[in-house]
């Protein structure tokens, strides 16, 4: 080899050095675009190695309006199994405990040991075992390896009374876990009544564990000894406005019947009571593999319709009551007055005698509402409507007397807080044009508006409100179900503002309340006579299609200073002065005077049994109900 | 002679010594967070992996000791015995060793195991840089060729190297089943590109690398209407004459049938190396959970450091088992999920300035042997650099071989301490050779 091409040959190093050079930067490059450039696999890093663990916060607990335990939590326990350490465990015996096929046992493993889940890592075997099954459990748990009990908290109501009231949580939606980030799967919450309303303060504030994990899945420590971990902060304990005894008393004399009974104090909105009957057991909704069952069971009973909150939700027609209402808004308009007297032929006169009435006195003012003259009321009605001097034609009057009906808080909602509020109606002029065709429709035509029945209807809850307005004398404010949240008692101001109605002058509401005072005295609710307290009430009647008529009495208490406003409904059952008066009156004099002093009375209300009655009298053919509908039937081809 | 009485490490390249030291130490460290153990956290506890490469690293030392003080004119006058010995060694593992995961190149003793393999590098090394220091690669003749015999005689010297290296990979392949090692021997292409080998073999050895990836991702019909055409232009362009027609045709006719073959071959190899180059070359439905987990893990680790990293045993993919072999071939994960963008690339950067500083001893000797050495412990580190860390960044298939002085195991650290220390003596005598 000669010297040059040794030369030559030497220059190859720099080929080489290049080359190695060249591929090094190439890596450094390829290191820069992984590292920093491309964040994913960052995230799956994080997917790999972290897992959030959720904490739970104990839900609020809910107080009645004394301070008196209404919810409370109650330790649950799950089953949970590592399916990779549940060898050699006693299978045949597990079986039998959890009552399920060795087959649902393999197929249960299996599903747990696939992703999501991994056989390394625990999951729920069983959720909310009975006490019977812990128990069990617990004796022979040395037998069951790979298996262990996690505690959980739900519901516990240590009486089982206002179910509808407080409402129940369950597992989130999968549409509201989608919409709401504060929501995984398989979380509690509130769906109905206060649960669901006040949900932000029950539900605290779920905290955050991280943990780290290995390639197995296995916790292997926490991330940084825990300094990013967030606690949990327990939901804000709930002050209800109920009171704990009248809502039981309530609900024992409920017994059997259908129907609501709403008490509202007038001076501040609070909903004393909200009975719907027939109710469940709250503790029946809490949870596990019974609460799915019992849900079940609940929803299929179409008969008495449990889940149904009557005292929000069902709507009837006002009926007698809804006097008070014209009577209010008559003399507010300068139609009706004290000395106004109106004939009653055992009906109306200038409609032959339709509606009809029963026997009384010719009445003024304050005896029209003791005798609850419905013929009086279709003269005032028509009075109010057909007042063209103020209002020019028929459309304007009945608008005006439209918005009058509802500035009482009917026929609209009155945004308290309970969930699915429904509005009631009061027909707008709109509704009648399209019935009867535009003017062609006159007092006469809706006459029986006047008396609170046709297309007319409310709400248990609203009929009470009417109550506190008439109590207060003019005003009311929105009721509500809370006295307050978390210790300090804090309650939104909405339900802090009083709103006014379209009466609020003294004298009107003076009257009125002196012939609702009459009625328990000496008219048509005598029944609800109390020795010591003047009660201040007025029957009602709806008639409906699901055999007797419904009984309606609507009250407050005392007359002057008034502490109780009051709804009742009885459905099926008749006049109103036979069961919904005298319950009231009970209902009155419970919350009141704190003791019964008429026995009897209460005992008579407890014992029957309204609904079977009212099938009978289903099955007899409804006599009376048949001959109203064929002279309702004569009427019209008339 | 009088030099020789004096200090064994007179003349020994510090420099050379100090980027070892580093790179031993850096890769203890990073062993130590690997498979981490709150149990067990001294990093001197020989039951854990990282005590026993200090153990490893102490008598590397001792090794790299010994090699100072022996005479340098003993590695060469040896050069081919410590090539038969180690070769016959190799041959002799697969039947008085143990298997352990289908590779039967191990001899156990106790704990520890050795693997002759690690130090057939070496020794060939050795065996190549004898045969090498008398030849000549590049053809030098003005004698004019006519036979076939006469073509093969003027490459006579490439393949007797071929040869030098091709046993011991035949023999690491065939018998102890460890085909990423017999690989690596594939790096000494570059000591004889430096000693002369024909540009051809490198262009033909690269267009074949080409082809078989290009034959695995595209349909093998259009490589044969890429051919026709080829030929064709070619053919209108070229000389017309009979001979050249000839020589064209046969060019073609090899090229189609390399492309035939790469598939079969392809086919003939063993599943698990299909899946490694079908993730590579991202052919098909890959399965994270299998072929494709650990380039995907591996990614994940390295890509997870950032610029700076997540700090010294604070990386939770390495240590958490996530990244398989987290400690031997994966244990640059470690480096790039715990010391980020800037650890890994001072990492490369230090390779790349012992790589160069190994070439440039290499050029300053007197002695062929010791040049030709040289370039062999550079081409050897740089083969693994680039096949383990291509491997992990996901740019290469996997080859399940270590990271120089970095993965945990005693046979690789020896190896290639054996290798560089045999290096730095030969460069400290330098002056004392004969031209």
């Amino acid at each position: 080899m000669n010297r040059n091409q040794k030369i030559q040959l030497a220059q190859r190093r720099y080929s080489i050095i290049i080359f190695i050079i060249i591929v090094i930067f190439l890596y450094v490059v390829r290191l820069f675009y992984l590292q920093i450039i491309d964040d994913q696999y960052k995230v799956y890093a994080q997917i790999n190695a972290f897992e959030f663990l959720t904490e739970y916060p104990p839900r609020g607990y809910i107080y009645d309006r004394n301070g008196k335990l209404l919810v409370m939590n109650e330790p649950s326990y799950d089953l949970m199994v590592v399916p990779k350490e549940a060898k050699g465990c006693d299978t045949l015996a597990l079986c039998e405990i959890l009552d399920i096929s060795k087959e649902e046992f393999i197929n249960r493993m299996t599903k747990l040991s696939l992703p999501p889940n991994s056989p390394r890592k625990q999951s729920i075997f069983e959720k909310q075992l009975s006490v019977k099954m812990y128990a069990a459990l617990q004796e022979k748990m040395y037998r069951f390896n790979g298996f262990f009990v996690q505690v959980r908290s739900i519901r516990k109501y240590p009486k089982p009374i206002a179910a509808h009231a407080l409402g129940y949580i369950g597992e989130v939606s999968k549409t509201k876990a989608e919409k709401d980030p504060y929501y995984k799967e398989g979380d509690y919450i509130g769906i109905s009544g206060i649960e669901y309303s006040y949900e932000k303060f029950l539900r605290g504030k779920k905290g955050t564990r991280i943990i780290i994990k290995d390639v197995h899945n296995r916790e292997v420590g926490r991330f940084m000894d825990g300094k990013f971990d967030t606690l949990a902060i327990p939901g804000k304990p709930l002050y209800s406005s109920i009171d704990m005894d009248l809502q039981e008393y309530g609900e024992y004399l409920m017994k059997n019947k259908k129907g609501s009974i709403v008490a509202i104090e007038p001076s501040t909105g609070e909903i004393l009571c909200l009975v719907s009957s027939p109710a469940y057991d709250p503790n029946l909704l809490v949870g596990g593999r019974e609460r799915n069952k019992n849900f079940a069971k609940l929803l299929a009973d179409t008969i008495n319709v449990p889940l149904f909150n009557r005292a929000t939700q069902a709507m009837y027609p006002p009926g007698s009551t809804f006097k008070l209402i014209d009577a209010l808004i008559g003399q507010k308009d300068g139609v009706l007055f004290p000395n106004t007297v109106y004939p009653c032929a055992r009906g109306y006169p200038p409609m032959g005698g339709r509606p009809k009435c029963h026997p009384h006195p010719t009445p003024n003012l304050e005896m029209s509402i003791q005798y609850s003259c419905n013929s009086y009321y279709s003269y005032v009605f028509k009075s109010i409507v057909e007042n063209y001097k103020m209002w020019g034609n028929f459309q304007n009057a009945y608008q005006h007397w439209r918005d009058a009906v509802m500035s009482f808080g009917i026929g609209r909602k009155l945004n308290y807080d309970i969930p699915y509020e429904k509005p009631g109606n009061v027909p707008s002029i709109k509704y009648y044009d399209k019935v009867f065709g535009k003017g062609r429709w006159f007092a006469s035509t809706v006459i029986s508006l006047g008396i609170g029945q046709a297309e007319l209807t409310a709400v248990p809850i609203q009929l009470a409100n009417v109550m506190c307005i008439i109590a207060n004398r003019g005003y009311y404010y929105t009721p509500h179900l809370i006295k307050g949240v978390g210790h300090e008692k804090y309650l939104d101001s909405t339900f802090k503002i009083k709103h006014y109605t379209y009466v609020t002058e003294l004298e009107y509401y003076e009257r009125v309340i002196n012939g609702m005072e009459k009625v328990v005295e000496a008219g048509t609710a005598t029944s609800a006579k109390i020795k010591d307290i003047k009660i201040c009430g007025k029957t009602g009647t709806a008639e409906n299609p699901h055999g007797k008529d419904h009984a309606l009495f609507f009250a407050f208490a005392p007359k002057d200073n008034p502490k109780i406003a009051i709804s009742v409904i009885v459905e099926n059952s008749g006049f109103g002065g036979v069961w919904a008066a005298p319950i009231a009156s009970l209902m009155i004099e419970k919350y009141l005077k704190g003791k019964i002093s008429r026995p009897d009375l209460e005992k008579r209300m407890v014992e029957a049994n309204l609904i079977k009655a009212n099938l009978d009298y289903i099955k007899s053919g409804m006599p009376d109900k048949k001959k109203k509908q064929q002279n309702k039937n004569r009427k019209k081809s008339r | 002679m009088r030099i020789k009485e004096e200090n064994p490490f007179l003349g020994i390249d510090w420099i050379t010594v100090i980027l070892y030291l580093i790179l031993v130490i850096l890769g203890w460290l990073n062993i130590y967070a690997a498979v981490y153990d709150e149990q067990h956290q001294s990093i001197f506890d020989i039951s854990q992996k990282y005590g026993k490469q200090m153990i490893w690293i102490i008598t590397a030392l001792v090794i790299a000791f010994a090699i100072l003080i022996i005479e340098a004119d003993f590695y060469t006058v040896f050069a081919y015995g410590f090539y038969i010995v180690i070769l016959l060694i190799n041959i002799a593992v697969p039947f008085l060793g143990k298997e352990i995961k289908g590779s039967k190149s191990w001899f156990r003793f106790g704990d520890f195991g050795i693997q002759p393999a690690e130090f057939m590098k070496f020794a060939t090394n050795l065996a190549l840089a004898k045969f090498l220091s008398n030849q000549n690669l590049s053809v030098i003749s003005t004698k004019r060729y006519k036979k076939l015999a006469d073509y093969f005689f003027m490459y006579k010297n490439t393949f007797m190297s071929f040869l030098i290296i091709g046993i011991p990979a035949i023999v690491i392949i065939a018998l102890q089943n460890e085909t990423g090692l017999a690989i690596t021997f594939a790096s000494f292409v570059i000591t004889l590109y430096r000693e002369g080998l024909s540009v051809n073999f490198i262009i033909i050895g690269f267009l074949a690398v080409v082809l078989f990836i290009l034959s695995l991702l595209i349909p093998q019909q259009y490589f044969y209407i890429v051919f026709i055409v080829f030929f064709i232009l070619w053919f209108y362009f070229g000389k017309h004459s009979w001979k050249n027609f000839l020589i064209k045709i046969s060019y073609i006719a090899l090229a189609s049938l390399f492309v035939f073959s790469s598939n079969f071959i392809y086919s003939k190899l063993q599943p698990h190396q299909r899946g490694r180059i079908d993730v590579l070359l991202g052919r098909g439905e890959i399965n994270l959970k299998k072929e494709g987990y650990n380039v995907h893990q591996s990614k994940i680790a390295i890509g997870s450091g950032g610029l700076t990293g997540k700090g010294f045993l604070k990386g939770t993919q390495t240590k958490y088992n996530f990244v398989p072999e987290q400690d031997t071939d994966f244990i640059f994960c470690t480096v790039g999920e715990e010391w980020g963008f800037i650890g890994s690339t001072f990492v490369l950067v230090l390779f790349a300035i012992l790589i160069i500083r190994i070439i440039n001893l290499a050029e300053r000797q007197r002695s062929e042997f010791s040049r030709i050495y040289g370039y062999g412990v550079a081409s050897i580190l740089f083969f693994h650099l680039t096949i383990n860390v291509g491997m992990t960044i996901g740019i290469l298939p996997v080859i399940g071989i270590p990271l120089p002085f970095f993965s945990y195991g005693g046979s690789s650290l020896w190896g290639f301490t054996i290798l560089l220390f045999i290096f730095l003596k030969l460069d400290a005598q330098r002056l004392l050779v004969l031209r």
